[in-house]
């Protein structure tokens, strides 16, 4: 082999092997990031993880707000409009966390079934429905509507 | 009436751009002389006409005319002159009138500034720009028209989002897509070399400082961006790995490559298809994050206003823009001769290891960034990238990049001798090893490896660079000699070595309030004292303050260090009257070595808030990094070679592909 094409081999071996080592890192690293997002329902019929952190969105319960002695910890029920599941947060909600709002927490599930959130979403639009959230509303009502309409044909 | 005006305008500013898209580009080909000297007169057409557009809108907000949906929904009679301004770019329709303005701007620019250009190479590298500016106002004609009537008309406008009442909005904006749009010049001029297969060093010495301007400003506007959402959102976050940041990170860490990469073309000739490439890559991520944003397919804490039945018309924009212009470099491509060769130790192999890293990083960013859509269009489920993932991949690769920076920059052009390198960085070296260890010290970071690796990398971008200008200089007869070189050629030289800094701020900063950053959520009655980092924050208190179109709580904390005080903290929650939702003032105290930072969280009764306490250790040197990329950048563009090297080109203009000396600018670095 020529000096040339030699250096020219060694180059393109050391780039490939870089970008080779870097992908295989990225990709590894990639499935324990992934946070994946479940609806109060899906968590209802247990397809959600426990142990393992995730996202939960809905709209807050009206008056379901409570704090906690200490002033900094609130409990909230966050819904569907089929099911609903308890979140507890420690630390300051964002501005626009109110009842009757869409939000998405991150966090995980503990034995009791309380989300135990690390972080609450609540997006500065106010208009703004995160589209999880949407979607999840929009499944629970179309379920509704359709086990609605098994009931009349019954 | 006036709002039809500029309705008009954007339509007559849309035919222009047809005609500048096809006249200019046929005459190129057959060589019509009056066919390509229409292109300039049709930038400055289409300019105007999109100046009167903007115009037209900017007085619709400031003379409350809410007959104008855009206006009825963003603007009102009591908010201040200068965000009726800002409300022009502060939703979807103002801020593409804005983009294509600035198309438009930067269009008129090229036409200004190429008078040194082969008329066929500036008739084409218009009508790119043309085509562009057709997409983005057939856009806003058919989807996004700012000049929609509603009847009845509204009493009152709803006003400018809260969250955007401020000075920050005024400037981000526009710098950043100051920025974007920067990157169409570029793009512009490596199609037009594909279209007439002439890429040569000249090209690479045009394209140069346009892409190196529109780099300043994409920085400096992230950064003012990343400044805005600190003080503003009141999280104390400088960066949050959220869709639309890495919209913006995306482009400019593949302009950054392509600035490097130019660099190795007009010096040595070499890299050109890869130059050309991450060209076409720079605009195309412009042109994908503006898109993404704007089309609401991707959840942002940033995004305002946006409309998923937009997705159609960007879905086939990006389609023909980023499928055509690859298209286009696919069959042209294989004709670009190769480049002048060079050894394994060279400046050009460090380069390339630069841009295999910058795109490498770009690359897992599109990943994590899109990975939501793919899962969901997949229905593996709903997920979102988590923020540690993409700090992790950053801490494993910009090492990498920090390291080359050193080694790149001393290195030659062609060949180095390893023994060379050795000689000239070992000092460097050590220092910045020795360092690294100190910081390991109990005294300052007891063994956090993070913290050694951070400032050993910082220690080593100053030094080696210090070395670097201590070679230069060496034949320079002292601080006369450095003076001269400011002068005359050895700007880009200095430019890059001020940017080179300001990636060593960057790293301090990082480091820093990564490491040593404290945040804490807390309950606070008046009179309470917290601690935080050997600060006392002293709470007094919150009373009612009215302003202009909102009513506030403010708080009032009395900051003191070793029973000094220091400063006087007045963080707010704002109630905005139309909009009616509260705001969070953060109270900040700024120093360059820490930030102190209070925001209000909510009355818990009896006078009692809960707050939140912030230590900042070096927080501000992440954006004054971006001050010196900045000035670095601008310093580099006014090279006496741009100006000398324009007045060659258009004598050496009819080389054929490829056969350009690389040589000729070789003394200069």
């Amino acid at each position: 082999m020529n000096p040339i094409r030699k250096k020219r081999l060694y180059l393109i071996g050391m780039m490939v092997a870089g970008i080779g080592v870097a992908a295989w890192l990225a990709l590894n690293a990639f499935d324990e990031n992934l946070m994946f997002f479940f609806s109060p329902s899906e968590i209802a019929e247990g397809k959600a993880p426990t142990g393992h952190p995730f996202r939960v969105g809905g709209l807050v319960s009206n008056n379901s707000v409570n704090r906690r002695s200490d002033g900094l910890t609130t409990a909230f029920d966050v819904t569907d409009n089929a099911e609903t599941v308890t979140v507890e947060y420690t630390g300051i909600l964002p501005d626009l966390f109110r009842e009757g709002q869409g939000i998405v927490a991150l966090g995980q599930l503990n034995e009791s079934g309380i989300f135990v959130a690390s972080e609450v979403l609540a997006k500065h639009d106010e208009n703004y429905m995160p589209p999880e959230v949407a979607d999840s509303l929009k499944t629970a009502h179309d379920e509704g509507v359709s086990e609605m309409q098994q009931v009349s044909v019954q | 009436m006036i709002p039809e005006i500029g309705h008009y305008a954007l339509i007559l500013a849309l035919s222009l751009a047809i005609i500048q898209a096809i006249i200019p580009l046929a005459g190129s080909y057959t060589n019509t002389h009056s066919w390509m000297a229409l292109s300039r007169p049709l930038v400055w057409g289409q300019l105007l006409f999109l100046t009167l557009s903007t115009i037209v809108l900017a007085n619709a907000f400031l003379a409350n005319d809410f007959s104008v949906i855009y206006v009825a929904q963003h603007g009102n009679t009591k908010l201040p002159d200068l965000y009726k301004i800002s409300a022009v770019w502060g939703a979807h329709e103002g801020s593409l009138l804005l983009w294509a303005f600035l198309l438009a701007a930067w269009s008129a620019a090229i036409a200004l500034f190429s008078r040194n250009l082969p008329l066929p190479v500036v008739a084409r590298v218009l009508s790119v720009m043309g085509m562009i500016s057709i997409g983005f106002l057939l856009f806003l004609l058919l989807t996004s028209n700012p000049f929609d009537r509603t009847f009845p008309v509204p009493f009152e406008g709803r006003e400018l989002n809260p969250m955007l009442q401020d000075p920050g909005l005024a400037i981000h904006p526009p710098l950043l897509y100051m920025g974007y749009v920067g990157f169409s010049v570029a793009f512009a001029f490596s199609i037009a070399a594909l279209l007439g297969g002439k890429l040569d060093a000249s090209w690479a010495r045009w394209s140069r400082p346009w892409t190196t301007v529109a780099w300043v400003f994409l920085t400096v506007g992230i950064a003012l961006g990343s400044w805005w959402a600190y003080y503003e959102l009141g999280w104390g976050g400088w960066w949050f790995w959220d869709p639309v940041e890495n919209a913006s990170l995306m482009p400019w860490l593949v302009g950054t490559a392509l600035m490097h990469s130019l660099a190795v073309t007009e010096k040595r000739g070499a890299f050109k298809s890869w130059t050309v490439l991450l060209a076409l890559f720079a605009f195309s991520l412009s042109l994908l994050g503006t898109f993404l944003v704007r089309s609401g397919v991707l959840t942002s804490v940033h995004s305002f206003a946006s409309d998923p039945e937009r997705g159609v018309f960007i879905l086939i924009f990006l389609l023909v823009a980023i499928g055509g212009s690859l298209m286009l470099y696919a069959w042209r491509a294989p004709y670009i001769s190769g480049g002048g060769r060079f050894d394994l130790i060279s400046r050009e192999t460090f380069l390339l290891g630069n841009n295999l890293l910058l795109s490498v990083l770009a690359g897992l960013i599109l990943l994590g960034t899109l990975a939501p859509l793919i899962y969901d269009a997949m229905e593996w489920g709903k997920i979102s990238v988590g923020f540690p993932w993409f700090n992790k991949m950053f801490v494993l690769l910009t090492p990498f990049l920090a390291l080359l920076i050193g080694v790149g920059s001393i290195s030659r052009w062609k060949h180095t001798d390893a023994a060379f390198l050795v000689k000239q960085l070992r000092v460097a070296f050590v220092v910045s090893l020795a360092f690294g260890l100190l910081t390991l010290l109990p005294l300052f970071s007891d063994g956090n490896l993070m913290v050694g690796l951070g400032m050993g990398l910082a220690m080593w971008v100053v030094t080696s660079h210090l070395v670097n200008v201590k070679e230069r200089l060496k034949h320079k007869a002292g601080f006369n000699g450095f003076l001269r070189d400011l002068s005359g050629g050895g700007r880009s030289y200095y430019g890059m070595i001020l940017a080179h800094m300001g990636v060593a701020m960057f790293i301090v900063g990082v480091t820093m309030v990564s490491n040593y950053g404290i945040e804490q959520d807390i309950r606070m009655s008046p009179g309470d004292t917290a601690n935080i980092a050997g600060y006392d924050f002293k709470f007094e208190g919150v009373s009612e303050f009215p302003g202009p179109n909102y009513n506030a709580h403010r708080g009032r904390f009395l900051i003191s260090k070793d029973g000094e005080q220091i400063a006087i903290l007045l963080p707010e929650k704002r109630t905005y009257f139309v909009q009616t939702r509260p705001m969070t003032e953060a109270g900040i105290d700024w120093g360059l070595t820490r930030d102190l930072y209070v925001s209000l969280g909510e009355s818990l009764g009896g006078g009692d808030w809960s707050m939140r306490l912030y230590y900042k250790p070096y927080i501000r040197w992440i954006w004054i990094a971006s001050i010196f990329m900045g000035l670095g950048g601008l310093l580099a563009i006014t090279d006496r070679r741009y100006r000398t090297a324009r007045k060659r080109a258009s004598s050496t203009s009819t080389l054929t592909a490829g056969s350009s000396t690389p040589a000729a600018a070789e003394s200069h670095s």
